[in-house]
């Protein structure tokens, strides 16, 4: 359907004028069809994350309505069994050092992917997209194989490189249309002052994209944390994250009390819930991967 | 695009912003991936096509293509449609609108250890939700979902749509809504203009959040060892990876069913980048997709 046929033809021809009963009744069953299905799904999970809870504080509990007496000793089991001190610090530094390293290669190459033709873009958008498109199972076992053979598997330093390579793009594909959107007579203007690229971009371009940076790192920050696979296959014993360490919980059931492995989850929907929270108060989720204003018009 | 070229004669040194993430790409995605694909043609016995003739007659490991994508066309599908009807409801900036989509959002964090033990806790045998069906007297029979195909399609529903609403939310309030108040005044109701303005606009950045559903579901492994049964009805392709990588440590053998894993999974993103072509094009867009 081309743009003429939508002004003419389409909206012409658009049988929605008529607003017979049958349409109104119709629509009032739609909204209540809507509103029931977010209801359900919002219930269930609240109900949920309160049996997780409930778990996570419960003396003893087995088929009843609730426990048979309350205790908050799970927490301190959690934290001394589970070693969650060094997990917990193990997942700040991974998860700091990927937001850091994400901002310092995707920011730069977002700005020229957003700002300048040249041969091979297109190859290069593609290279930047694919690590997205492909599970990472798939590159993370090849992956964890090189890394193993280079040393760095199961170190700190081979699960941030492994995290990176979904973040990098993440930040390339968010950062584009937010530097497209400000006005290159900026950054002309700063040129004509004498400013070099590296100051043109510390003292104009930076304080411009701070909302977009932000935006970013809270993004890449959350989707970090919640990274299974990659940090799953590439981390050994010091260097797991909180997930990982979760899922080995988990996995080896028999061993762990479940109200311990529940007090685990609790702690970790927390910390994630926390920086979901910030994010959202800083970035409205409706502008996540769209152009806050409209192009300006390059003079 | 701005006109640098013509001000910096020769080369411009702007490209070179591109070079550190370009490298980091080539080295740790492109070569990794390259490697993989090498060393699944250098099997530990047989011919170089031994391992791909070992996936496709092997009988656990063929029949995880199937499984897979048994578990993750479907939960992608519901993520994306139920989304699309519910994102368009809360474009509309309203008291609620707020509420609602940071409720929707919230799921994101709970991580798919907390889900499966939510689940196997109020979704057991006697848990709340057995309780109360028996209470209300609204189901007697035993409830059984999890430790089978449903327990991880109702935990892929979970963790994916959040995702997948966040991204459609945006891709709408991208669309300019003087489109639709135009459209309105020539007397189209919000279900026609659904119908001609927004879904036209939205179907490329439909395609894309279809593909990036599809890849988080595809690449299902903690929930469908916890939540399903891994050693028959869930157990998907990543399980037969990762066993052969770490149990089997036949590193060849995995990285051939990773290979698969990944042809299977671009063939799907092919098929449906490739519908874009269906939906309009021309000089309004989407703004985004």
């Amino acid at each position: 359907m081309d743009n003429a046929t939508i002004g003419t033809r389409g909206l012409a021809a658009i049988p929605g004028v008529r607003h017979s009963r049958a349409t109104a009744l119709g629509e009032r069953a739609w909204r209540a069809l809507l509103w029931g299905v977010m209801t359900l799904f919002l219930v269930n999970i609240g109900f949920m994350i309160a049996a997780v809870a409930t778990n996570s504080f419960a003396r003893r509990w087995l088929g009843t309505w609730l426990p048979q007496g309350w205790t908050a000793s799970w927490y301190a089991d959690a934290w001394k069994e589970f070693q969650l001190a060094s997990i917990l610090w193990v997942t700040v530094e991974v998860v700091f050092a990927v937001v850091a390293l994400a901002l310092l290669i995707g920011v730069p190459a977002a700005y020229t992917l957003a700002r300048r033709d040249f041969r091979g873009k297109r190859a290069l958008m593609l290279l930047f997209l694919l690590p997205l498109m492909v599970p990472p199972i798939t590159y993370g076992i090849p992956l964890a194989t090189v890394l193993y053979q280079t040393g760095l598997g199961g170190t700190l330093w081979g699960v941030i490189l492994a995290n990176l390579i979904p973040a990098a793009p993440f930040v390339i594909l968010v950062m584009t249309p937010f530097i497209e959107q400000i006005d290159p007579n900026l950054e002309s203007a700063a040129r004509v002052f004498g400013a070099n690229t590296w100051r043109m971009f510390v003292h104009v371009l930076v304080p411009l994209l701070g909302p977009g940076i932000l935006a970013a790192s809270l993004l890449v920050l959350v989707r970090t944390i919640a990274l299974f696979e990659l940090t799953f296959l590439t981390a050994g014993p010091d260097s797991q994250t909180l997930v990982v360490a979760l899922y080995y919980a988990v996995f080896a059931a028999g061993v762990r009390a479940p109200q311990s492995v529940d007090a685990m989850a609790m702690i970790y929907m927390a910390v994630t819930l926390v920086w979901l929270l910030i994010a959202l108060r800083f970035v409205n989720p409706t502008q996540l991967v769209s152009r806050v204003k409209e192009h300006p018009q390059t003079a | 695009m701005l006109s640098a070229q013509a001000r910096t004669p020769g080369f411009d040194r702007a490209l070179l912003l591109v070079v550190p993430a370009a490298l980091f790409m080539l080295l740790l995605f492109i070569y990794p991936f390259v490697y993989g694909l090498v060393l699944s043609f250098e099997p530990k016995e047989g011919g170089w096509l031994a391992n791909y003739h070992k996936f496709f007659t092997t009988g656990n490991l063929w029949p995880t293509i199937g499984t897979t994508l048994k578990l993750a066309l479907p939960a992608t599908l519901i993520n994306v449609f139920v989304a699309l009807p519910i994102a368009y409801k809360m474009r509309v900036k309203s008291r609620w609108q707020r509420w609602m989509t940071t409720l929707l959002v919230v799921p994101i964090t709970l991580g798919t250890v907390l889900i499966a033990e939510g689940m196997l806790t109020y979704f057991g045998p006697r848990g709340w939700l057995a309780q109360f069906l028996q209470l209300t007297h609204l189901y007697g029979g035993a409830i059984r979902l999890t430790h089978n195909y449903w327990g991880v399609l109702i935990s892929l529903v979970i963790s994916g749509f959040p995702f997948a609403f966040l991204l459609i939310l945006s891709y709408i309030t991208g669309i300019d809504p003087v489109l639709a108040r135009a459209a309105s005044t020539l007397g189209a109701d919000p279900k026609a203009q659904f119908r001609h303005i927004y879904l036209p606009l939205l179907g490329p950045g439909l395609a894309m959040c279809f593909c990036l559903a599809f890849v988080q579901a595809f690449s299902v492994f903690p929930s469908a060892v916890l939540l399903g049964a891994p050693a028959g009805p869930t157990r998907v392709i990543s399980i037969a990876a990762y066993e052969a990588a770490f149990e089997q440590y036949d590193y060849s053998l995995a990285s051939a069913i990773a290979m698969i894993m990944g042809a299977v999974q671009l063939v799907i993103v092919a098929f449906v980048l490739s519908l874009r072509g269906w939906f309009y094009k021309g000089p309004v867009t989407g703004g985004k997709g």
